[in-house]
């Protein structure tokens, strides 16, 4: 595959050359019948070729898409994606049809006639109209799902993290028995107090600073975020869930986890995934890959941005408790 | 006035010149100059990104400090990335393209002898060179160039401590680009003015050529969004040289906290985006007036629909200064506030359908010459589509949260004001490279420089919708530490080898258009057979554009192919220039 790439290259190279050298060749520089019906059917050549690269990409590379959401929340988000992508790419078949089947049909030829057609408003009409009505759809479905994801005021006994990023790592700290975070502020940064809580605040006191996400399936969970240097932004593919860290304020988002960390990777879309990377993976002589949700940073933060990361377990409510009680307050270890 | 001919010097004939004309030019070398550089560091970084630490002489030979045994360093990496969009989005198709073709065309196709003033727009393009020069010599120092993204949010791009690219090269960026702003300001007003004031007899607006709409509305929106981005500069620039705390708050970094407090980084991004979404638009409303003008010559067909073409023109231009948050839906800021976003920013997608079927109707039943300068017009629709339509996918708040940042983002806005605007910018080029220097540029290398661009564009950023759908966030040097993005390197590998087939085609574009400045075929004064008012300029350039007395207008730009009741045209050819009066019983179009 790639060798012949090389070739095409080299032979594009070339052939540039070759034309160069013919560039003193005084010719005529105006399109003549014959270089307007070649180009005509270069254009329809082109339109076969759009649409045969078109297919293949929404064939072939299909299963590189993220599996289906593993957010409650996220399952409008991939049905609202649907619904516009099957939208768009009708859009995309027919306007590139149009235009290069017009481009190969109406090629200039010096006996023919254009016609003059300047304006015709009942068309301009169907052409705005039909947008507008298709639009009101997609606004109205999206607007409904924004607010569904963003609006966190009536969740029910949400768990509530705090994310805490910093060049090049993030931090995570659960807010405990009570269910309330301390107090934050680079100012608290002292040794192994690494995410600036205040620890002189009784809801800190039974806060749990960790280095690895756990998340109960099926409870709604309200993440706070917090960045310590500059922009960070706290990345879940997975869960349809994005936000950025900003230094000074504190911005938040919510999802409730619907599959565990197992269950992702026996579903199906995974697994034929997670097979294409270790077949990669095996060539190369690496460890295989095995999958889990990851947090990344999506805001550019510096020379080590592309190594930002976390792990995500999700898991039953049982190993959830047993894992998180576990985890030493930060009573105890910052004294 | 053009009667009598005073001396010219070298110098004020080809440096300091006040000649719209002769500056036009200067935009337009100077504008390829810099895109050279933005094209040559993207095949840079697209080696990293397809060969993660592999080694390049290419890459030794370029990156001096900044490379080790032929590695870039990730710091580098996001100095290129930075400045590849700086250079690309300001100097190429800010002052490359609206600089060229506004200057060029706006005296003469609205009838004007110059300018409205010469002298600005001598001011004007001189700040441009010193700003060109200003981020030519960031390249150089030290620590490297700015390297926060061509976005230059801070605190990243306030903190030397965050990025080394942060310190000098961050001051040099801030200065280049309120210099840069300083000449575009001066630009747009003398367009407007010009427009405005220096209409020849009977140039009525609504009988103005799309060009002159679209360069008139580009220039409006310019002066309204960039003193925004200037404002925005100056307070970074207060932060990082004299202790404000206008974007910065509670910062710990390299072991201490910084005294900053009560500032918010949102702040910048609104004030940013508030031009960076106009932005776009100031990219890209000269390509499509290009186009338009370019399709209908070349169709002998009327642009279809020009009054709708004028009203879709000034509705993405209101829109466009009032989406700017889509850029901002999980920055933190309110949801309420991306709701309202949303539904603004849907809406652009109305106008802008309307512009794309418009074209097509106009291809409908004409008689299309191929001349290079259509088929990049022709390009331009195709690619404006392609990459406008996932435009609603990314303008849609809830489904911008899990493609935000991704290279979903960069696939679509590459296409639709990138790859659009370049190619506009080529077919503004054959089209009236006669116009500039009285010579044609070759046909052939013209077709082949215009498939190998089309295919390679299409070749890099179509699959680059797909790995932005897997997730894969822009910006990261490499994504070897994520296996689960492992089935992604094939086609970064191949996406590269089309972005260097891609760039190396533009030495064709490159030859051509020096080569044919000396060497080409000698033009003919109308040689495209259009009706417009630059086409009855003589050849060879002379002050104040025509001799003797300016052409009076007596029709709108678009009477091609115009018949009587037997089907004959009306005046004999299928092209009526527009100080042509109307004939007794001829429909005024």
């Amino acid at each position: 595959m790639l060798a012949l790439f090389y070739i095409f290259i080299a032979v594009a190279i070339g052939v540039s050359f070759w034309q160069i050298t013919r560039i003193l060749n005084f010719r005529t520089a105006i399109a003549t019948d014959k270089d307007n019906d070649v180009q005509g059917k270069l254009f329809l050549g082109f339109l076969a070729f759009l649409y045969a690269m078109m297919i293949y990409c929404l064939i072939f590379m299909n299963v590189l898409m993220l599996p289906e959401s593993a957010s409650i929340e996220g399952e409008h988000d991939d049905r609202l994606f649907n619904i516009t992508f099957i939208l768009i790419g009708v859009v995309q078949f027919l306007m590139q049809f149009l235009l290069f089947y017009f481009s190969f049909k109406y090629r200039g030829k010096k006996e023919n006639k254009a016609l003059f057609y300047a304006d015709s408003h009942k068309l301009e009409a169907i052409w705005t109209i039909t947008p507008a009505v298709v639009l009101v759809v997609l606004i109205g479905y999206g607007l409904w799902q924004w607010n569904n994801i963003m609006d966190l005021s009536d969740a029910e006994d949400p768990l509530i993290i705090e994310v805490y990023s910093k060049q090049f790592q993030w931090e995570a700290r659960y807010a405990g028995d009570d269910n309330a975070l301390g107090r934050g502020n680079v100012n608290y940064i002292k040794g192994i107090n690494t995410m600036g809580v205040d620890m002189t605040d009784v809801n800190a006191q039974d806060d749990k600073q960790v280095t690895e996400i756990h998340l109960p399936k099926g409870r709604k969970v309200i993440f706070k975020f917090r960045s310590q240097d500059v922009l960070h932004s706290a990345y879940m593919p997975h869960f349809r869930a994005q936000m950025n860290c900003v230094p000074g304020m504190v911005t938040e988002f919510g999802f409730t986890p619907k599959f565990t960390t197992e269950e992702m990777r026996v579903q199906s879309e995974v697994v034929e995934k997670t097979a294409a990377i270790n077949k990669i993976r095996k060539e190369k002589g690496e460890d295989p890959y095995v999958f889990d949700f990851i947090l990344l940073c999506n805001k550019i933060c510096g020379a080590s941005h592309y190594g930002m990361q976390m792990k995500i377990v999700v898991e039953e409510e049982e190993a959830f408790n047993k894992w998180i009680s576990q985890q030493p307050t930060l009573a105890e270890v910052i004294k | 006035m053009s009667e009598h001919h005073h001396k010219e010097t070298f110098v004020t004939k080809y440096i300091f010149s006040q000649d719209h004309k002769m500056i036009s030019k200067q935009f337009l070398i100077t504008g390829i100059f810099m895109g050279v550089i933005g094209v040559f560091m993207s095949m840079l970084f697209r080696l990293q990104i397809a060969w993660p630490e592999k080694s390049f002489t290419i890459i030794e030979a370029f990156l001096g400090p900044h490379q080790n045994d032929g590695i870039m360093n990730p710091d580098m990496y996001l100095a290129l990335v930075t400045i590849h969009g700086t250079i690309m989005v300001f100097f190429v198709l800010t002052a490359g393209l609206s600089g060229t073709f506004s200057n060029l065309l706006i005296p003469l196709q609205i009838g004007a002898r110059d300018m409205a003033s010469g002298f600005l727009n001598m001011i004007s393009y001189w700040l441009f060179f010193i700003s060109s020069i200003v981020m030519v010599v960031s390249l150089f120092v030290e620590a490297g160039p700015a390297s926060a993204g061509w976005t230059i949010y801070p605190p990243l791009s306030a903190l030397p401590q965050a990025i080394p690219g942060s310190g000098l090269g961050m001051t040099l960026w801030l200065v280049s680009m309120a210099i840069f702003i300083a000449s575009s300001l001066i630009g747009s007003l003398n367009y407007i003015v010009t427009i405005f004031n220096l209409r020849t007899k009977g140039m009525k607006m609504t009988r103005m050529p799309l060009t002159m709409w679209a360069f008139f509305i580009t220039a409006i929106i310019g002066v309204v969004s960039f003193p925004v981005l200037l404002s925005a500069a100056l307070l970074l620039i207060f932060d990082r040289s004299f202790g404000t705390s206008f974007y910065l708050s509670d910062i710990f970094i390299s072991g201490e906290v910084l005294h900053y407090q009560g500032g918010s980084p949102v702040l910048f991004e609104h004030l940013f985006w508030f031009l960076g979404h106009p932005e776009v638009y100031i990219v890209l409303l000269p390509a499509l007036g290009i186009t338009s003008e370019i399709i209908a010559t070349n169709s002998r067909k009327p642009i279809f629909g020009y009054r709708a073409m004028i009203g879709s023109i000034m509705a993405i231009a209101f829109l466009s200064t009032i989406v700017w948050g889509h850029h901002m839906f999980i920055s933190g800021m309110n949801p309420f506030l991306g709701s309202v976003f949303t539904f603004t920013t849907l809406l652009i997608a109305i106008p802008s359908a309307v512009k794309a079927f418009n074209y097509v109707t106009t291809l409908w039943k004409g008689n299309l010459q191929m001349n290079p300068a259509m088929l990049f017009s022709i390009g331009l629709v195709s690619t404006f589509v392609t990459g406008g339509l996932t435009g609603l996918v990314l303008g849609d708040s809830a489904l911008d949260i899990n493609v935000h940042d991704t290279y979903f983002v960069v696939a679509h806005f590459h296409l639709v004001m990138g790859v659009s605007a370049i190619l506009g910018m080529f077919a503004g080029i054959y089209h009236w490279f006669p116009k500039m220097y009285g010579r044609m540029m070759n046909k052939t290398l013209g077709y082949w420089h215009f498939w190998i661009t089309l295919i390679s564009a299409y070749g890099v950023f179509f699959p680059m919708h797909f790995i932005g759908l897997a997730g894969l966030p822009r910006r990261y040097y490499t994504n070897t530490n994520f296996p689960m993005f492992d089935d992604v390197a094939d086609i970064n590998v191949v996406m590269t080898l089309f972005a260097i087939l891609g760039g190396v085609a533009q030495l064709l574009f490159l030859a051509n258009f020096f080569i044919s400045i000396y060497r080409g075929k000698k033009a003919e004064q109308n040689p495209w057979r259009s009706n417009t008012l630059e086409w009855t300029t003589p050849v060879e350039h002379i002050h104040g554009n025509w001799p003797g007395k300016i052409p009076e207008v007596h029709r709108w730009a678009y009477d091609y192919s115009k018949v009587d009741d037997n089907g004959d045209y009306i005046h004999g050819e299928d092209f009526v220039l527009q100080t042509v009066p109307l004939k007794d019983g001829e429909d005024p179009s």
